[in-house]
Parts: C-alpha cells; sequence; structure tokens
C-alpha cells in the first residue's frame, strides 16, 4: 500500500477545506471557480494538463458534497447546483466507494514480465516450470504469452536473475476481498454487493482516482440551516489526530456547532463488558474460539467472504452503537453524527437507527480549517461520560482482545490472538481457522493494519497517534475499578 | 557543527494540509542527516494569518527560513543545501 505520504490523499483534505469554506463564503454560489483556482492557467499540470486537472477538481468537489462520478447525468450541470441540491437532501444518500473513471489510469493488468536483465541462459527454468507452457524464447530471451499466463508467479520464483517482475494494480492489490475490478477499457469498477467499504484501494491509488461520498455538506446544514441538536460522537481514536489536549478537540467542535460531544469509548467499555461475557458462556459451550465483532469492515467481510467463520464471530454490537443508544436513550430529539477513522462505519451506520451521521476526522479538520477555528485557541471542555483505560485502548492493534481479557482473567481460559490488517492471506487464513480450528479462542481482528489509528479517515501519522493514544490510556482507570 | 532546526508547524490548519506527513521525518530520517538535524513540532508560527493564508500550508522552517506548502521532498532539499553551504563556507 501507497505510504501516508503522497499527493494524492494532501489533495483529498484540500478538496473537503475548499468545499467547506464554499459553504461558509456563500452556500456554494462560486464552487465552480474552485477548481479553476486550485489549477490557473500558468499551473504545472498533474496530469496531461490543467483541463483535465480541473474536470478530476469537479468530480472529487462532487464527492465531497455527497456525490459519486457516477450519477452525473448532465456534464453541464455546475458544482453550485450540486452544492444546492446537497443542502435541499433531508436525509444523506448511501455511503458507497467510486472511481472517477477518468482520473482511473487503467494499470496495466496485473501481470508478469520478463525484463532486459533476462540472460536467455541454458537451464531456462523459468520454460521448465510454467505450468501453462507459456514462455517461450525469443531473441535470445525469454517471453511470456499473456493469453496463456495464469499469473502463478513461478516464473519469478524461480529465475536465478530475478528478471521476472510482477507488475501490480495497487487497487486490485490492496482490496482484500476482489470486490474492484477492470471493465474491457481497463478501467476499475467496485463491485458494490461485494464491498467491506474498508477503503484500502482508495489509500492504495497513486493517482487518487477512489471518491467516497461524504456527508460533510449534510451535517453543516444541520448546525448552521436548522435549529435541531447536533451531537458529535468521538471515536477513540480521536486521540492523537490533533496535535492538542483532547477536551481542546472537544471545544473545537463546540465552536463549530456542535451542542454536544460524547466519547464513544464509553460504549467500549459496554462492548467489553458483553463481549467477555459472551466469550465465557461460548467457551463453556465447548467452542474452540471467538472472533471480535467491533470492526464493520471485517464483520461485513466475514457475512459476505467468509460465510463460514460467522458463526465464531461475536454477536455484540460496536462501541459505536452502544455509545448512540446511550446517547439517544438521554437526548432522543437530537442528532448524533459519529466522527471516526473509519469508511465502513458509515455502511455500519446505515442498520442503526441510533446513527444518523458519520463523519471522518480528515472531514471535521477540514471544518476547523474552513470555519477558521484554531484548536489550540479553544477552551477545553468535558467529555459528558468518562471511559476506562481499556476502552481508551480499542484503537490500537491488540487493544479489543486485551479490554475483553482484563475482564475474563480468572474465568475461563483467555489465548488471545491478533490479526493485525485485513489482507489476502489474512482473510485465507481466517478461513482455515473456521474449517479446522485455532490454537487461541480468543482472535482479535482489525481490518486496518495497526488499528483504527491507521484507518483510512485519519489525518495524524499513525505511530505518533499511537504514542498519544498509551498516554491517555495510562491515564484512564481500569475498568474493573469502574461503577 | 550546530543541529538544523526543523520546526514543523502543527498548528490546525497546517496539520490538516498535511503536516502530519512530514513529521514522518521523526520517525524515519534518512541516514546521513539523522545526527544533523533536529525536528521538532510547533504551535501555529502565524505564518497563514500573516497574508500567506493556510492554502499556501503546511509550512515548515528550516534554521528559519520558511518553506511555503512544504512536503517532505521539499523540506530534505532544503536541509541538504543548507548542509553543502555551511561545508563549502568551512573550506
Amino acid at each position: 500500500m501507497l505510504i501516508p505520504k503522497n499527493y494524492a490523499n494532501q489533495m483529498r483534505s484540500r478538496i473537503l477545506v475548499k468545499v467547506v469554506e464554499s459553504f461558509y463564503k456563500d452556500r456554494f454560489e462560486s464552487a465552480d471557480e474552485i477548481p479553476i483556482e486550485m489549477r490557473p492557467k500558468d499551473y504545472d499540470s498533474s496530469r496531461c494538463c490543467i483541463y483535465k486537472d480541473r474536470a478530476i477538481l469537479k468530480y472529487r468537489m462532487m464527492a465531497a458534497m455527497g456525490f459519486t462520478p457516477q450519477e452525473e447525468t448532465n456534464e453541464a450541470k455546475q458544482l453550485k447546483d450540486y452544492g444546492k441540491e446537497a443542502l435541499k437532501r433531508q436525509n444523506h444518500a448511501k455511503s458507497c466507494l467510486a472511481v472517477i473513471d477518468i482520473a482511473c489510469s487503467a494499470c496495466v493488468k496485473s501481470q508478469y514480465m520478463v525484463t532486459d536483465a533476462c540472460r536467455g541462459c541454458f537451464a531456462r527454468p523459468c520454460v521448465m516450470n510454467c505450468p501453462k507452457q507459456a514462455i517461450s524464447i525469443i531473441n535470445g530471451r525469454s517471453h511470456i504469452n499473456p493469453d496463456l499466463c495464469v499469473s502463478c508467479g513461478k516464473c519469478l520464483e524461480v529465475c536465478p536473475y530475478h528478471a521476472v517482475v510482477k507488475l501490480p494494480v495497487p487497487c486490485e492489490e490492496a482490496c482484500p476481498v476482489g470486490a474492484i475490478r477492470k471493465d474491457e477499457h481497463g478501467v476499475e469498477h467496485i463491485n458494490e454487493e461485494t464491498c467491506i467499504s474498508c477503503g484500502k484501494c482508495l489509500q492504495s491509488c497513486p493517482f487518487g482516482a477512489i471518491v467516497e461520498r461524504s456527508q460533510l455538506v449534510d451535517v453543516l446544514n444541520l448546525i448552521h440551516n436548522t435549529d435541531k441538536k447536533v451531537v458529535a460522537m468521538l471515536a477513540p481514536a480521536v486521540v492523537g489526530q490533533f496535535p492538542f489536549e483532547i477536551n481542546q478537540v472537544v471545544g473545537a467542535l463546540k465552536k463549530i456547532g456542535f451542542d454536544d460531544v460524547v466519547e464513544v469509548a464509553a460504549g467500549a467499555d459496554v462492548t467489553s463488558k458483553n463481549e467477555a461475557a459472551e466469550f465465557i458462556e461460548r467457551m463453556k459451550e465447548g467452542k474452540s474460539f471467538m472472533t471480535t465483532s467491533c470492526c464493520p469492515a471485517y464483520y461485513r467481510a466475514a457475512e459476505v467472504h467468509i460465510p463460514e467463520l460467522k458463526p465464531f464471530v461475536s454477536n455484540t454490537k460496536t462501541p459505536m452503537y452502544y455509545a448512540a443508544e446511550m446517547l439517544k436513550k438521554e437526548q432522543p430529539d437530537c442528532v448524533s453524527v459519529f466522527v471516526g477513522p473509519c469508511l465502513a462505519k458509515r455502511s455500519e451506520a446505515e442498520y442503526d437507527p441510533n446513527v444518523d451521521y458519520v463523519l471522518t476526522f480528515e472531514e471535521i479538520g477540514a471544518m476547523f480549517v474552513g470555519a477558521g477555528v484554531e484548536i489550540g485557541d479553544c477552551e477545553q471542555a468535558q467529555f459528558a461520560k468518562v471511559s476506562s483505560a481499556q476502552g481508551r485502548n480499542y484503537p490500537l492493534s491488540g487493544g479489543v482482545a486485551g479490554a475483553v481479557g482484563n475482564l475474563v482473567e480468572g474465568e475461563v481460559e483467555f489465548r488471545p490472538e491478533r490479526i493485525d490488517g485485513l489482507s489476502k492471506e489474512n482473510i485465507k487464513l481466517l478461513k482455515k481457522y473456521a474449517t479446522k480450528g485455532s490454537e487461541n479462542n480468543m482472535i482479535e481482528v482489525m481490518c486496518c493494519e495497526g488499528g483504527c489509528i491507521a484507518g483510512p479517515g485519519c489525518i495524524a501519522l499513525a505511530k505518533k497517534a499511537a504514542r498519544q493514544v498509551e498516554t491517555y490510556v495510562a491515564q484512564g482507570v481500569n475498568q474493573k475499578d469502574m461503577k | 557543527m550546530e543541529k538544523i532546526q526543523v520546526k514543523i508547524c502543527a498548528g490546525t490548519a497546517c496539520f490538516v494540509m498535511g503536516a502530519p506527513q512530514i513529521q514522518a521525518l521523526e520517525f524515519s530520517t534518512p541516514e546521513d542527516l539523522a545526527d544533523k538535524i533536529e525536528v521538532t513540532e510547533v504551535r501555529c508560527m502565524n505564518h497563514c494569518s500573516q497574508g500567506k493564508g493556510y492554502n499556501k500550508g503546511p509550512f515548515v522552517e528550516v534554521n528559519g527560513e520558511v518553506i511555503e506548502e512544504a512536503t517532505m521532498e521539499k523540506v530534505i532539499t532544503k536541509i541538504r543545501d543548507l548542509i553543502a553551504k555551511e561545508e563549502e563556507e568551512k573550506c
């Protein structure tokens, strides 16, 4: 996967800021000037020309306003009109990841290729080991016939000169479930039925061609154009996402118009408690293992792609679910906005009547910048509910299993294992566990490698954020000692 | 030789506009620069409010010289330039 240090993801943040700014400036009246302002006449273009750059920027802005490129029926429709339509809609559009077809560079179909390093040797292990007889010698060098090649990679393994390379398609390589595929023109498409909304394709595309429908405008509209009470539910991964005290971030959220801010880590405490009880029950029933359920991308992957694993997945709900349930019990008329690192949470929220909107850290970051709020200047504000140390540790790989382990100690044997990142290999491993059993009895699965602090909606560097989460965990109280 | 001071602005705007990507310097410093630079995260240096606007962010200061729309690449080039200059002066 692409390292988080690249121009494509920087552009995403910039676009979000521009959209927020345009909302405050004139409710999108002059939004069509933005692509031009960002790529003026004398600018070095990122692609073939500034005009294509501008066209792609328009699609990015549409996505930030909640429309996918596929929803464009009239090419002449202006951003101003998309903006107005976004402000009129009562419910946000269904979340989804989509490809900007003109931005997709249609990478060559994943294949193996023999490079000039081939010496046309006498041993010719590539020819001999190819199971499809796809390799022949042309002009004294090995050549792979693409029509016969099945991309098994044997030739790459056996070449003594390392002359064979694999040309990857980054998004297809990153997608753990094969939900993104090329059409006959080589352009990628996402299958909504099989997509688990993990966002790995979005993070990995070197052309930044993948976007997702944002709910940013919907939330801005609720805050500023209605008198509804809007409450932000902050996911535990928020600690470390902004280089300020967490209480200042709470203050900043209030300054941009959220009426209240609750900590989802308090919901995590309920998840730990229920999951621990469920674990004890399942182990006493003689089940071989149980997996966690709070990562929505993994939960959906198990449902759609690993059905044999389903009986082993915990039935306990996620921290978001419990936090939203508590919130709606106390304030039934409020609009709840979950704020987190995760794109799959948007899909989860669609099945949760208590969660009305989902934003990412990147999106609230854009709201701060667009509204001109400096977090460092904000008053410190407190969370309504205080969470335990274990609840705060959820966003780190190992955190969920750790929280459950803390509560089952002494009741049943606890042998945890972490699946840190839902890769194709780890899906195979989970399938094996489902059919052949596992040595360990508690399997924690996190789709993002490193945990939620490395989610696609994060701003901060995962390593740095992890340190801050650890500090915040250390300040918390053990859940066992809480009432 | 005194260490080159690299100040990465961690004000809200610079942070959202990409400062964390430059903070990677703290974790993966090029080997030849490791003992020559000191990277610090600083509060808003007010470059954004002094006419330049946050659009020009993230801002990074290398020995007091301001880099606009900073990227890892730009910062490292600036550091290498400064080192080269100092070595020249020595000769």
